[in-house]
């Protein structure tokens, strides 16, 4: 809740979900600068930092890409600000060289870089551990179990960035971010504090001879990191089995021990500073094991590091990997998987299921557009398009909702997707070989978003070099994957100023493309609009602009009721092949299985009409339509 | 504090994106937070408003610190927005001593409407949501919402029923006292009025 983020109450007790607790934890450390991208699970965080920046008196900016949002962090560091940079696993990986030429020029004011890892998935399209990225740069990296943890860990990771001169990343996963726990609060500061003027001898430039220091940081991060409160340890004095959690593992493993009644046995050693590893504090327990557990998500990090370490002392020790432990390789740690962890590592018994097997088949839910989304419209104008083609065309993926365009909700729309902003450039090698024998068309689509987060280089390098292919901007003036998000198009900042727009269409005149714009919920003009510009050499470009459905639904009340003439309607004898729910697949769209026709439910339909523009039979009626 | 019946007493939220599954159990975990126990809740909600199954965990205690996660077999009340995705998380998380309350209006998933898949027939998945259980109640939540003015208030709905069942952490007053908080004019009221037919939904004996 809202009030959480900057009561000025200490010791009182909170629910604070995950994202909320860095918040909390950024404004208790007296932060001067915020900047990120969204990316779930951490996509709330800039948010809710934008709204109370004002009355925090710091800046907050939704950046236009998470390398933006770094460097920018970097300067407010360089005056002695405190500055929060927040990314997911995949935006971390953009601001690689930002972050690694950071760790060898070093910081002034305490900069801290969060990034949320997405073990399974769950609101991602991979699965990455961000935790390399710490090795790799030399930089110290923490991680946080619970969510008082999550914010205590933030003032923490400032204090350590600046007794260092080095930033520090904190990682936090799903089950941080999007769970909710107790949280007491601490005392807020009166202002953050002020910022050193820039002399003129001041440094921070990244050169060869600063990585000898940098690793001099990192040494005085471990010596740091053998006492730190955010290790712990439960178990017997000289536990032969031994199990080393970090994040969401640790309490799983706690609640497992418990649930085997292994805890009289079996050592638990709770590790929240995890780059460098406290080598000292680690060996301590490492020596008595014989057996040891490693409970982390995504790679086995940790373990392959203890392992190390074992190696080097050369001490006997046999480590359950995931395979060993009866953990899948890939996905999230959860109590069941820990608990047969726990088991296999004591050889203490399972509990007994209680639930009865069932022969029922359930089926899946499967992602898909919103009702009244305005994407389901553009791929299916897109397929019919192509399919009227002499040869097959090739379409390209990228990252925002539309990435749901390569299942059922968006007739299996594209095939081919990499990274986010990588659409243009897939399809910019696919049009240059249209002039060396390939005979197909080339189209990649682009949310207006991920158009200013990283297509503009390659819309740049796509005409000037002209290729011949197509670009459809998907403009739904939103982010709306991670929950709309202001971006350079909206001409709204994250602390809620207005500010001039920037004109997508003049970006791409001004770049030498040809565009148009269609309204996709106009499916008649749209196609032909479409089919035209198929048939175009070079770089071409259209808009396809409609609001999100969602966003629309925010913002007026249902301005129609569509319905379904079940007397019009033919049912199966149609031949239409049960278009609307079947092919359309809108939700809005189901099926009376009772009288075995269409059915529109008023429940999840918003109203857009665009079925009722869609059935043969004209049994979709629309009813109204004038604006609240 | 009062003491619970369960510790940790775990509760499932379930439904489809959209559905208001995250408000409901932030409700519940921060009525139980005012009230001393520890709490914690896990959502997981990849696809919130894109049509997947989302799922909030709720649990608490009076004296441990939790993961967010409910082990499997371990919920003693489980609140479901849909029959298929309430027998989902039943076949997953109940155990013979659970209690359930769910609308038993089926939402079709896409596979189910393209005819790849099969939806259950719904007294198959009564059946089995009661085979699953100690008492299952199925309240037309949904239903009672649009009656109220609008089908988005059918969590509250269902919380209302929630307060009347053996079990429940939470009175009808409690809650009544949390919805006067939370909200303000005609979405008060509205609330309020779903709430209230929620809670004599089940009080009426509802499906046990």
């Amino acid at each position: 809740m809202e009030w959480t983020m900057t009561a000025n109450t200490p010791g009182q007790v909170c629910l604070m979900q995950g994202n909320e607790a860095l918040v909390r934890g950024a404004v208790e450390a007296g932060i001067h600068f915020a900047a990120s991208y969204p990316g779930s699970p951490s996509s709330q965080v800039l948010g809710m930092l934008g709204k109370i920046a004002g009355e925090r008196n710091f800046y907050a900016e939704w950046s236009t890409n998470e390398v933006c949002a770094l460097q920018a962090c970097i300067g407010a560091s360089f005056a002695g600000g405190r500055a929060l940079c927040i990314v997911k696993q995949n935006g971390l990986l953009c601001t690689a060289d930002a972050l690694h030429c950071a760790a060898q020029h070093g910081v002034k004011g305490g900069l801290v870089v969060v990034t949320s890892d997405d073990p399974s998935a769950h609101s991602s399209t991979n699965e990455f551990d961000s935790r390399w990225q710490a090795v790799s740069a030399g930089i110290p990296l923490l991680e946080p179990t619970t969510m008082q943890e999550t914010k205590d860990m933030i003032p923490y990771a400032f204090q350590l960035s600046e007794e260092l001169g080095q930033l520090v990343l904190v990682r936090v996963t799903t089950r941080v971010c999007h769970g909710r726990g107790n949280v007491v609060l601490g005392p807020l500061p009166e202002q953050p504090r002020p910022l050193q003027p820039v002399r003129e001898w001041d440094r921070m430039v990244c050169v060869c001879y600063m990585h000898a220091p940098a690793l001099e940081k990192l040494e005085a991060a471990r010596q740091e990191f053998e006492t730190s409160g955010y290790n712990h340890y439960s178990g017997p004095e000289q536990a032969k089995q031994l199990i080393v959690a970090s994040g969401a593992g640790r309490l799983y493993a706690q609640e497992a021990v418990r649930r085997l009644d292994v805890e009289e046995e079996t050592g638990l050693l709770s590790l929240g500073t995890l780059w460098p590893v406290p080598e000292t504090a680690v060996l301590e327990r490492l020596r008595c094991a014989e057996k040891v557990l490693v409970l982390e998500e995504v790679d086995p990090f940790l373990e392959q590091n203890l392992e190390a370490l074992a190696g080097k002392h050369q001490l006997s020790i046999t480590f359950l990997d995931r395979s060993g432990a009866g953990i899948p390789q890939t996905g999230e740690l959860d109590p069941d998987n820990v608990t047969a962890a726990v088991s296999a590592l004591t050889g203490a018994a399972l509990p007994e299921k209680t639930v009865p097997e069932m022969e029922l088949d359930l089926p899946e839910r499967e992602m898909t557009f919103c009702a009244g989304c305005p994407h389901r419209a553009t791929f299916f104008l897109l397929k019919k398009a192509l399919r009227q083609e002499k040869n097959p065309g090739i379409v390209v993926g990228d990252i925002g909702c539309y990435f749901m365009a390569g299942q059922a909700a968006g007739q299996y729309g594209f095939q081919v997707c990499n990274c986010m902003g990588s659409g243009i450039n897939v399809a910019e090698g696919l049009g240059q070989l249209t002039n060396y024998g390939l005979n197909q068309k080339v189209v990649t689509v682009c949310g207006d978003s991920t158009f200013f987060h990283t297509i503009l280089p390659g819309l740049v390098n796509a005409a000037y070099h002209q290729a011949n292919m197509l670009l459809i901007v998907l403009d739904n003036s939103a982010t709306a994957m991670t929950g709309f998000q202001p971006h350079p198009g909206t001409g709204l900042t994250a602390m809620g100023r207005s500010v001039k727009p920037m004109d997508i269409p003049k970006i791409l005149d001004a770049v030498g493309c040809s565009v148009e714009t269609a309204d996709p919920f106009d499916v008649v003009e749209s196609e032909k609009v479409l089919r035209r510009l198929l048939q175009k050499t070079g770089m071409n470009v259209l808009i396809m602009r409609q609001l999100c459905a969602t966003l629309k639904a925010k913002e007026q009340k249902r301005p129609v009721r569509v319905w379904v003439d079940q007397d019009k309607c033919l049912g199966d004898g149609c031949g239409c092949d049960k278009f609307c729910s079947r092919v359309w697949g809108c939700p809005g769209n189901t099926w009376d299985f009772k009288a075995n026709k269409a059915f529109i439910d008023p429940v999840t339909c918003v109203g857009c009409g665009v079925c009722a523009k869609l059935c043969p039979s004209g049994a979709i009626q629309v009813e109204g339509g004038a604006e609240k | 504090m009062k003491k619970l019946k369960f510790d940790p007493l775990n509760i499932v939220v379930c439904g489809i994106g959209g559905q208001g599954n995250v408000l409901a159990s932030e409700v519940l975990g921060s009525a139980m937070t005012s009230r001393g126990y520890h709490v914690a809740i896990g959502e997981t909600y990849g696809a919130s408003q894109r049509g997947g199954s989302v799922m909030s965990h709720v649990r608490v205690s009076e004296t441990q610190e939790l993961s967010v996660l409910i082990p499997s077999g371990e919920a003693q009340l489980i609140i479901g927005f849909e029959p298929l995705e309430t027998l989902r998380i039943a076949r997953k998380y109940a155990n013979p001593d659970s209690t359930i309350v769910y609308d038993p209006r089926p939402v079709y998933p896409s596979g189910v409407l393209q005819g790849s898949r099969n939806y259950p027939g719904l007294d198959e998945i009564t059946a089995a949501i009661h085979a699953l259980s100690a008492a299952a109640y199925a309240v037309p939540a949904a239903q009672i919402a649009m009656d109220a003015g609008d089908a988005r208030a059918a969590n509250i709905a269902l919380l209302g029923a929630f307060t009347q069942l053996p079990g429940a952490p939470l009175s009808r007053e409690d809650l009544e006292a949390i919805l006067s908080q939370r909200f303000r004019g005609p979405v008060l009221e509205l609330n309020q009025k779903a709430f209230a037919r929620g809670c004599e939904s089940v009080e009426k004996g509802g499906d046990a």
